[in-house]
Order: structure tokens, then sequence, then C-alpha cells
């Protein structure tokens, strides 16, 4: 395991979840602010299942400030490796933008069943993504 | 009660790449364009507003100019600086405080431009490192699910490409000048999925200068001049889906252009039905098809009809979109792109758009003209010219 790509993105433990804000007004928001932005926001672990809400794929390095692979350097392009991103509705929370991992483009379709899970990033980082709920483990649930 | 406002002056630089100006030189030019076509020399003008996203502050330009001694504010407002500039010089003159005045706007971007900051936008490191913080990918999220929800095809995304670049080959100020076929398009290098490489705009240079005047000012100068019907200004109202948001709210919000759409056709007294020609804001293909939906000017899915059957062409029948081929055919230099919009109304009703001139409901030229622009972090300018 790596180091958080940020200390307080998500919870630590054997189940980590990440990690929101509840507003005053109840309204749940991601990510948690910071600051005087802060004030009055409760800390709150979101949900680890949602569903797709949208998607989109990464075929190109992107610029800085993405620290990722194809970034280092003496690395380009050819380091780089696309990935897969969208948004995940959490029920009655809030909508989320994640990395998607295990999964196919051309299997994404709008209210797919989805986990949280955490994920290398670079030599340094682990970050968060979502991953597709498989068949057995949905039954489960 | 205020007073009328009219476009008396409008001018341009070519937008694409101009490696002997500098931005702001190339926004000189423009306002020296704009005097000349309103028969006025600088010290005429009263006041003036504009700006540039990365070519620095508009006010230096009194260098070039003339040292008149006007008040010149510069205006830092992203993508809608130029329509910012507009709003503030058309309340200049309705006002009744000014005569003449001056809305400009350039740019200069370098290839590949457009890396964003998230301190800038008060998001955490995290979002930019982790590859999330690109205005590309959230075009592609909202297009994606709108394609879903809405029965969009990909085909129609093409669609939308290839009638800017037919649209660039007849307009002297666009940066891309040759015809891409649809298969190109849609064969292209995927950006974002569902977004190739010919469905997004580029960032570009360019410049565009409009003279503002009074109703008394633009009678005594006898001036070939444009009536401004509404403009509107609006930021993302709660709870929208915007450009960098790493978390969105599950109520479905309000939308800034929907807002500014509506605030417009209320203030103009007008409705989509009355439009003949309109420039809306296309970063990239999917942006075309959403915003002639929050515009008003058809149902969400009808894009899909309305494009198969060429609606938004030119001499479509219906509504011509983007006929100088937007953003897509033309490039994005910030600055000027929004003033870009209302400089193609202009130039259509007043019936000088040469090869692209939109014939109107009754082959006169068109009456109204109707221009959008959105950007970062979700605010969108709508301006509604009539031709008298």
């Amino acid at each position: 395991m790596g180091e958080k790509i940020d200390p307080n993105l998500w919870s630590d433990g054997a189940t980590p979840h990440l990690m929101g804000g509840r507003l005053p007004s109840g309204q749940i928001v991601f990510p948690m602010p910071t600051g005087d932005a802060a004030e009055g926001v409760e800390p709150y672990k979101l949900s680890r299942r949602g569903t797709l809400w949208s998607w989109t794929s990464q075929g190109f390095l992107p610029k800085e400030p993405y620290e990722g692979p194809g970034s280092g350097p003496g690395e380009g392009p050819p380091d780089f490796q696309p990935f897969l991103l969208g948004y995940v509705e959490l029920p009655g929370e809030v909508i989320v933008e994640s990395r998607i991992v295990d999964a196919r483009l051309e299997d994404l379709h709008l209210g797919m069943e989805l986990e949280f899970c955490i994920v290398p990033f670079n030599a340094r980082y682990d970050t968060f993504a979502f991953r597709p709920v498989t068949a057995s483990e949905s039954k489960a649930a | 009660m205020s007073e009328n406002v009219y476009i008396i002056g409008a001018g341009i630089h070519p937008f694409g790449r101009t490696d002997s100006r500098s931005g702001r030189e190339q926004g000189v030019y423009a306002v020296r364009e704009a005097l000349t076509d309103a028969g006025l020399e600088w010290p005429d003008i009263e006041c003036a507003y504009g700006g540039s996203a990365a070519a620095g502050n508009a006010d230096i330009m009194v260098n070039e100019l003339g040292l008149t001694s006007l008040p010149f504010t510069n205006v830092a407002n992203g993508c809608a600086t130029g329509g910012s500039a507009l709003a503030a010089s058309q309340q200049a003159i309705a006002s009744g405080m000014y005569d003449l005045a001056l809305a400009v706007g350039f740019d200069k971007h370098p290839r590949g431009a457009f890396n964003a900051k998230p301190s800038d936008y008060g998001l955490p490191e995290w979002y930019g490192q982790t590859g999330m913080m690109l205005t590309t990918q959230f075009f592609a999220l909202k297009i994606q699910r709108y394609m879903q929800l809405h029965g969009i095809s990909r085909t129609t995304l093409g669609r939308v490409a290839e009638k800017a670049f037919r649209n660039g080959t007849i307009t002297p100020h666009a940066w891309r000048r040759s015809p891409v076929d649809l298969d190109t398009i849609m064969n292209a290098p995927m950006i974002n999925d569902p977004l190739t490489k010919y469905m997004f705009c580029s960032p570009a240079e360019g410049a565009v200068a409009l003279i503002l005047a009074s109703e008394k000012k633009m009678k005594e100068l006898g001036a070939d001049g444009v009536k401004i019907r509404a403009v509107a200004v609006k930021t993302r109202p709660p709870n929208s889906f915007e450009v960098f948001q790493a978390g969105i709210s599950i109520e479905e919000g309000g939308k800034p252009t929907v807002l500014a759409s509506k605030a417009a056709f209320e203030k103009a007294g007008v409705g989509p039905e009355d439009i003949s020609v309109a420039q809306l804001q296309d970063t990239e293909s999917g942006a075309e098809i959403m915003h002639m939906a929050e515009n008003g000017f058809c149902k969400d899915g009808e894009q899909e009809e309305w494009l198969a059957n060429g609606w938004t062409e030119i001499n479509g029948g219906k509504l011509p979109v983007n006929t100088d081929g937007g953003c897509l055919a033309c490039g994005e230099p910030i600055g000027a792109s929004g003033l870009r919009q209302v400089y193609e109304n202009v130039t259509q009703l007043r019936g000088r758009a040469g090869e692209r001139q939109v014939p109107g409901p009754n082959g006169k030229g068109p009456r109204f003209g109707y221009s959008h622009v959105y950007g970062a972090p979700g605010l969108s300018g709508v301006a509604i010219l009539e031709r008298e």
C-alpha cells in the first residue's frame, strides 16, 4: 500500500469510506470542505456502494498538475496508462467523481452498481476508485 | 426608462494563429476595424471595457490607440470576459451617462493551453494530481449522460462538427477553412468518449471589438446600427452541474444557460420562435446540442431529428446555428470568443455575411439574432440583437 494521496480523503481501517461532509442544512457534500468553509460541516462517511451516473475515458496524458504514470521525469505519453472515470451516485447522499477500475468502456451503463475501493496511483500514492459489483457480491449485499 | 443601445461598429482580427502579433496587438487591430466600420476616430470613444484571459490587460491598448484619457475598465471574467464587457458597455450607454462605448476582447493561447490549477477553483490538490481536472472530461461526462437519457447518437455529434467545418470554409475570420467529412470526424482519435478530436475546439488567438452607441448618437452619425434588445449574464444556481466539480448534488439543480436565456427573452419581449440566427457555445459538439435545448430552441432529444434533417444549416429552414463555424472552426481565444458570436450576428443582421448569409424569414435577412456563451465556473451570457 502506498501513502494516501490526501490524508483526509477517505477513512482508515479495514473498510475505508470516502469522506464527505454534512452541512447544517443536512445536505451531504463531497469533498469535505476545508478552511473557513468547513465551519459547521460534520465529516461524513459516504456510502461504499453507488450507481453509475455518467462516464468517460481518458485516453491521452493529462498536463500538469497530473502526477500519474507518464508525468514523471523522463516519462512521456508512452508511459501513460489510459483510465476510465465517471460520476457515481451514492443513494440519498451525493454524486462523486471518481476513477472507474476493473471495467471496460463498452460495459459501462447508466445505473450500473459500483463499489468503493483503494487503488495504487503512482510510485508513492494510492487513490480512490469505484469498481463494478460482481453478480455474486451483488446478491450477498 | 433606459436608453436604447445600438452596435454601430464591429471589427475582428482573424481567429487562428498569428505569430507576428501579440494578443493585444490583435485587439488594437480589431478596435481600428470597428472604428473604421462606424466611421469614427479613437478620440470619439467615451469609455471602454475589455479584457483577455491570457494576453494581458486591455487598458494598455491606449498606448497604441491614443492617450485620450477615457475611462478604460479591464474585465477579467474567464469565458464570459467578452459578454461581461458587452454588458458593461451596454449599461454605460443605457444609463444615459455615455453616448459611445467600446467593448473589446482578445486572447492568445499557446497550443494545448488551458491547464487549470485546483487552488484557483477552490479544489483540493488531489483532484488535479489524479487527472480529473480536465475541461474536456466535463463536456464528455455531461453529453454522455445526456445521450443516454435523450437518445442522441454519436452520428449527431459528428454532424455538428461537420457543419462547423463546412461553415468555416465560407467564413473569412474562421481558423479552420477546410471541410472535414463525417467519417473522418467519427474515426478520429478519441479524446474523452464519446468525443473525438474533431468534436472539440482548440485554444486559439483572435480579437473582436464592438462600438456601442445611444440612439441619438447613431442617428446623428447616420450609422448602420443593430439594436441590442437584451443582454443577460448569469452565474450558476444551487445544485447545478458545471465544469470542475468533484461532487454534484443528488437534487437536480438549475442551469446558468437556462437562466440567462429566460432573462434575455423576457427582457427582449420575444421568444425562441422569433430568432432567425443563433450562435451557441460549442466548446465541443455535445455542447451545441445541449445548448439548443437549454436556450429553448428545441426539446431534449429533438436535436437528433434537427441534425439529421439539417435544420441548423445556413439554408436549413429552421434555425441556422453557428453560421461562422463557431468555436469548432474558429478556435477559442477565451476573451474574444463571446464577442465573436455577437460580431457574427451583427454581420448577419446587417446582411453583410456574403456566402454564409442567412436568408431570414422572408429572404430579407434575419431580424433577430441570438448569441450564447458558456464557461467555467458555470456562467452564461446571452445577447439578443434586432435589425429594426
